[in-house]
């Protein structure tokens, strides 16, 4: 081995490296042996696909992920820009139909009766009165041609329009001081997003899209669109609407996945 | 710094796979559920969001390190290309010397200093796909969320074509290993003799 000079690292003690260490551990150095590193590699390789023996699900490791995710929570509200508008796209890139997803498949779709729905509102909220599908598709409208990304990975571009979240929760007097929002749906889906994103210039109650209403699959009657969320935290098919200062979680938050999960 | 980069990228990239998996790119390759990390699509999110704070400061801190000693400049410059053909035609005779492991050759150099590129250029593909919408600026410069995507895609397989050479070749001189686990070859001013034959030893 050559002797090269000591190079100017801030973090060398500036009397030389201790050289004891080497010598007291000779016989430990001397024991370093690649089949042995090979051996131990192979084993570490094997355990980990052991089935009923996984590693990465012990109660210690999940506590520590779930601590990083409400971690990730805080980071994602600081990051967060409230009248940072997210990317428009014109009506030629407008895909039609969007794509369904649901944590069921699209033949198990139970369509909503707009005769009978009603918006049911509760918690922090003035004007708690329900609305019906024919006075909320009566309110002023607004219209975001957005990118719309899930969580698995797949994106689109859709045209979606309705009342700003903005205004109906001014309309309906919900102290906008709140944390939080929760939506209830009819198929049990139940999701909630920081008071934040519900007051994006870009967060609507949708009732059309493509300047149509909304068809089953997508959420009629209404449906939240959110251009800063991922597509799981737009709740379709939504029945009740909640201003709480309780964190509300929901159906994917509640199985693991981030809750703030803004774009 | 290393191993706890390798760390880190471990987890990465077996989380990955994962997320990976449940939409993929290409049609033809699904990687083998064993070999993720994370169970279910949730559980390979939070490892892979998890691992991306020990990636990154880890990392920075290597940058900042680099930059502040001069480290950089003095083992990773220059980079010559008659160097380089010089040591791809040594290492086809297999007359590449490895004897002195303080000093990269041109090869080394090179793959080194892409390897630190492409990790950024990694981290910011990432931020990409993360945070499209607050980092709408920097998304932009990598085209669509999807030619983000598979730019995040490229440099992972990029980082594992680098990880296989290298630890092939790692394994083919053994006594860089050693280097590895103790901190490298570093002598005194002052050589101890006593150390001089623990180092011998060492190097066996």
């Amino acid at each position: 081995m050559s002797v090269r000079t000591p190079s100017p690292s801030i973090f060398r003690p500036k009397a030389g490296i201790d050289q004891s260490v080497l010598h007291e551990n000779r016989n430990l150095l001397a024991e370093i042996d690649r089949r042995k590193i090979l051996r131990g590699a192979v084993s570490l390789g094997a355990l980990t696909m052991l089935t009923g023996c996984d590693v990465t699900n012990r109660g210690a490791v999940q506590s520590i992920l779930k601590a990083v995710s409400s971690f990730n929570d805080g980071v994602q509200s600081l990051l967060f820009r409230p009248n940072h508008l997210a990317p428009t796209f014109s009506e030629a890139e407008v895909v039609k139909p969007p794509r369904f997803n649901a944590f069921y498949d699209i033949t198990d779709l139970k369509p909503v009766d707009r005769a009978n729905w009603k918006l049911e509102l509760a918690g922090l909220i003035e004007d708690k009165r329900p609305w019906t599908a024919q006075q909320i598709y009566a309110l002023p409208e607004q219209e975001w041609i957005v990118r719309h990304v899930c969580v698995e990975g797949w994106d689109y571009i859709g045209q979606w329009s309705g009342v700003n979240l903005r205004e109906f929760l001014t309309r309906i007097g919900a102290d906008l001081k709140a944390k939080y929002i929760m939506f209830r749906c009819a198929d049990g889906y139940s999701g909630s997003i920081d008071m934040a994103s519900a007051l994006h210039p870009q967060t609507i109650l949708a009732t059309k899209y493509a300047r149509e209403p909304i068809t089953d699959p997508f959420g009629f009657p209404l449906r939240l669109r959110t251009a800063v969320k991922l597509g799981f935290k737009n709740p379709k098919w939504i029945t009740a609407m909640e201003v709480t200062n309780t964190y509300p979680g929901g159906y994917w938050e509640d199985r693991g996945f981030n809750w703030f999960s803004g774009l | 710094m290393h191993w706890t980069n390798a760390i880190a990228m471990f987890i990465l990239i077996g989380s990955g796979w994962k997320i990976y998996n449940d939409e993929v790119l290409f049609g033809w390759l699904h990687f083998p559920e064993e070999f993720t990390i994370g169970g279910e699509a949730q559980g390979a999110l939070q490892w892979h969001l998890f691992a991306m704070w020990i990636l990154m400061l880890n990392g920075l801190a290597y940058l900042i390190y680099g930059i502040v000693t001069g480290r950089f400049r003095r083992m990773l410059t220059p980079i010559r290309i008659t160097e380089i053909l010089s040591n791809i035609r040594d290492a086809l005779r297999f007359r590449l010397g490895h004897d002195d492991l303080t000093r990269y050759n041109g090869v080394q150099k090179m793959l080194y200093t892409g390897i630190i590129v492409v990790g950024i250029l990694q981290v910011l593909t990432g931020l990409a796909i993360w945070k499209p919408v607050q980092f709408s600026e920097l998304a932009a410069l990598f085209g669509s969320f999807q030619t983000a995507r598979l730019l995040h895609f490229l440099c992972m397989t990029a980082i594992v074509a680098f990880v296989l050479v290298h630890v092939a070749l790692a394994l083919l001189v053994p006594r860089t290993l050693v280097g590895m686990l103790t901190g490298g070859p570093e002598l005194d001013e002052r050589p101890d003799p006593k150390l001089t034959t623990a180092a011998q030893d060492a190097s066996r």
